[in-house]
């Protein structure tokens, strides 16, 4: 199989790393060579901070390249745009709606740019998602990133039932069904 | 035997354990910390432990390979300097039981002060140095450095990236080897370097180095992967991956030791290409290297001296591909702030109040440089806060000083910052630090340091009293305030500053995400809102201001520490207390 490359986008503390262990565990479950690459550190202090998910049958680098992302999971929409650049040809993002405004906006230093949706939409395959008020819904907005996942699941070729058992051994067990149901959720919101 | 995906960091933890390592000792610092919170896994193998600082930390090492056993210290790149001093010493001693110093660079400056090459400084030290390329390698070549480093009586150096210690891919396991300690003996001339054994010892180890350099030709590790001989490339680390991704058809030599280099097969190979290229990241290492050795080749011409590579710019440099990429420009930036909730701000927002400017020091308050705050001024490295304030103080007199403080964590106190505070005293400085003691080493991620009562294990362990340790060092006027009470604060950074003789100020409360879990949270009323704008003062991300000058706090990321709300002077941000 080509290497499929999968970028998830946001902002540091938004709970980024819990998504990309399940895209690992389940390029491991589907038997593929998988490499993934994270920012630890400073970045992750309210920072834009991003993670390369690869997977193939043989990978060498960590990183995903420009132009070469067939998937961008974005957490927050500024940084789907700072980002978009990655996306190769005919590639598609996720876009959990939410709006984070960096310290420059925070002061007045900076605008935050508007109609980023329309803009995204004009240019390419887009799903948003308001996943944290889907996530309150079920009781409990941090399971929001479930629901992203749902919805990427479409474009990653894996059996839902795979998702599922991945998920299951990924997400700690008290929360297992909570996480269950909120993939489902995401799943259902792409037709 | 068992395959599993596994962060380099959490690969070379496993190395150690494979190779019978038995006692680790390291100081945080991103992008090393994962590999001494992995080793904690196999604490029925392995002794380890966080010590204050890295020559401290290397200093254990050197100790329990004297004793005879295979022992490790951890640290990123600038931890190295600090290491400097028994580093370059320990070198001519040559090793008893093995030791490995594992040192993570930080190429494009993700979590750094600086991009400090440090093949460079084992090269001056005279040490091997080891570079893996993925997880498998990071956890081999483990074994690999201490078999080498014990035939050529070598410490040696595993570096390492951000990119390969935070990537993660597949890792085969197997099982660990019991290395049986070797032998103590008393051995002045290898272990007591005082010049005139220094002197003999630097003589072997030139020889060792020359015979290394030798058997480097011959190294499996140093593999050489022929294919289309237009093109030859001699790289090492994660570059490797980006030349394999750019380049499939290219000759490769990859090194797996570089240093000291493989002269012969470095030679032979550049007879069999066309063109020679180096790809590696940082200084010209290699690349001086093969061209002092009078062969042709292009390096960084090409590449630059500074931040990552990646295939798309190894495919520009080389193949002279440039696809068109359009990013959109002008976007806001999202640098990295402190987080809603952290103490650090309330006692910089007094700070910025009273127009206080602080010498800063390393760790998540640095972040108190960047607006709205726009408190620290300097930073340099750790400890440092408070030895420049003292030098600015001998340099413009006591007056000058008057509306500046240091500021400081807890763990970077004990790192380096109170040998400074020493000096302070000792040479009769007025200063004024203040210490941010949010009990834990938070921006690498929380690790316990001998201010927060834990070791590394999370087990019970004596807690140094920060009171006591500073009155002892001889300063006499020592408070502790609370870093959410602001007219205490405002108090003590007044009067200590105030006060001609030197000063230390404990701001302390606990960092914000050392508790997990819902947490209360405030919410404003636009109803009594004046717009006035005070509560965005200290730039707090959960608040937002909306269109009409009211504001919007975002109840995800409030923790409910007060701060907005201590500021409103007409209640118009209201308490929400957990729901039970």
């Amino acid at each position: 199989m080509e290497t499929k490359n999968i970028m998830i986008v946001g902002v540091g503390g938004q709970g980024t790393l819990l998504t990309s262990r399940v895209l690992g565990n389940l390029a491991e479950e589907a038997g593929y060579d998988v490499k993934i690459s994270e920012v630890h550190g400073m970045a992750q202090r309210g920072g834009s901070v991003v993670t390369y998910v690869r997977f193939g049958d043989k990978v060498e680098e960590p990183i995903v390249e420009e132009g070469m992302a067939d998937v961008i999971i974005a957490f927050e929409r500024l940084e789907a745009l700072r980002y978009f650049h990655y996306l190769k040809k005919g590639g598609s993002i996720i876009l959990n709606d939410q709006r984070i405004d960096p310290m420059p906006v925070v002061i007045g230093a900076a605008k935050y740019p508007e109609g980023i949706i329309e803009e995204l939409k004009s240019k390419v395959d887009l799903h948003v998602v308001d996943a944290m008020s889907e996530a309150k819904k079920l009781g409990n907005s941090r399971v929001f990133n479930m629901i992203v996942l749902g919805m990427a699941a479409h474009y990653m070729s894996f059996p839902t039932e795979m998702w599922k058992k991945v998920i299951q051994k990924t997400v700690p067990h008290k929360t297992i069904d909570l996480n269950l149901k909120a993939f489902d959720v995401g799943y259902s919101l792409v037709k | 035997m068992d395959k599993i995906l596994m962060m380099g960091n959490a690969a070379i933890a496993r190395g150690a354990y494979e190779a019978g390592v038995k006692v680790s000792s390291a100081y945080p610092g991103t992008p090393s910390t994962e590999v001494s919170e992995n080793l904690v896994k196999y604490k029925d193998d392995i002794y380890c432990e966080w010590a204050p600082n890295e020559k401290v930390a290397t200093e254990v090492a050197i100790g329990a390979n004297v004793a005879g056993v295979r022992s490790m210290a951890v640290m990123k790149h600038v931890g190295f300097n600090v290491a400097a001093d028994p580093t370059y010493t320990v070198s001519y001693m040559g090793v008893n039981g093995g030791l490995m110093i594992v040192v993570a660079d930080d190429p494009g400056l993700y979590s750094s002060q600086n991009e400090q090459d440090t093949r460079m400084v084992s090269r001056a030290a005279k040490l091997p140095v080891f570079e893996p390329s993925d997880s498998q390698e990071a956890k081999d070549f483990v074994k690999i450095g201490y078999e080498v480093g014990q035939k050529f009586d070598r410490p040696f150096v595993l570096r390492t990236t951000t990119r390969l210690g935070h990537s993660q891919g597949f890792v085969t396991l197997v099982d660990r080897e019991e290395v049986e300690d070797k032998a103590y003996t008393r051995e002045v001339v290898k272990n007591v370097m005082m010049p005139g054994n220094a002197k003999a010892r630097h003589t072997i180890i030139e020889e060792k180095m020359r015979e290394l350099a030798e058997a480097a030709n011959a190294l499996s590790i140093n593999k050489v992967e022929m294919k289309d001989t237009k093109i030859g490339i001699i790289t090492s680390g994660i570059p490797y991956t980006y030349v394999k991704e750019a380049l499939p058809e290219a000759s490769v030599l990859k090194l797996g030791m570089v240093y000291p280099l493989p002269k012969k097969k470095i030679a032979d190979f550049a007879n069999k290409v066309d063109k020679l290229y180096i790809v590696e990241e940082l200084n010209p290492f290699i690349e001086e290297q093969v061209k002092a050795m009078g062969i042709d080749c292009i390096g960084k011409e090409i590449f630059s001296n500074e931040g990552e590579l990646s295939s798309n710019i190894i495919k520009k440099a080389i193949l002279g591909e440039n696809p068109e990429i359009v990013a959109y420009d002008k976007l806001p930036g999202r640098p990295p702030i402190l987080c809603p909730g952290c103490p650090h701000r309330s006692t910089y927002y007094v700070m910025k109040k009273l127009g206080i400017k602080a010498a800063g020091d390393i760790g998540c308050y640095t972040l108190g440089a960047v607006a709205p705050l726009s408190v620290v001024d300097t930073t340099i490295c750790m400890g440092a806060s408070i030895s420049s304030l003292h030098g600015m103080e001998k340099a413009k007199g006591k007056d000058y000083i008057k509306d500046w403080v240091a500021v400081i964590g807890d763990s970077t106190f004990l790192h380096t910052g109170m040998n400074s505070l020493l000096n302070m005293v000792y040479n009769q400085s007025s200063g004024t630090v203040v210490i941010l003691d949010n009990s834990t080493t938070g921006m690498t991620g929380h690790q316990d340091n001998p201010a927060t009562g834990k070791n590394i294990y999370g087990d019970p362990a004596p807690q140094v009293d920060l009171v006591t340790l500073c009155k002892g060092i001889g300063v006499k006027n020592v408070r502790v305030v609370n870093s959410f009470d602001l007219p205490e604060l405002e108090k003590a950074l007044k009067e200590e500053t105030a006060r001609e003789e030197v000063s230390v100020i404990i701001s302390q409360s606990p960092c914000v995400l050392l508790t997990k879990g819902k947490k209360p949270y405030y919410k404003a009323l636009s109803d009594k809102c004046k717009k006035c704008g005070m509560c965005l003062k200290p730039g707090c991300p959960a608040l937002t201001k909306n269109e009409d000058n009211t504001i919007t706090i975002d109840d995800t990321m409030c923790t409910g520490c007060g701060l907005c709300f201590d500021l409103c002077k007409f209640n118009a941000i209201e308490y929400v207390p957990l729901e039970k």
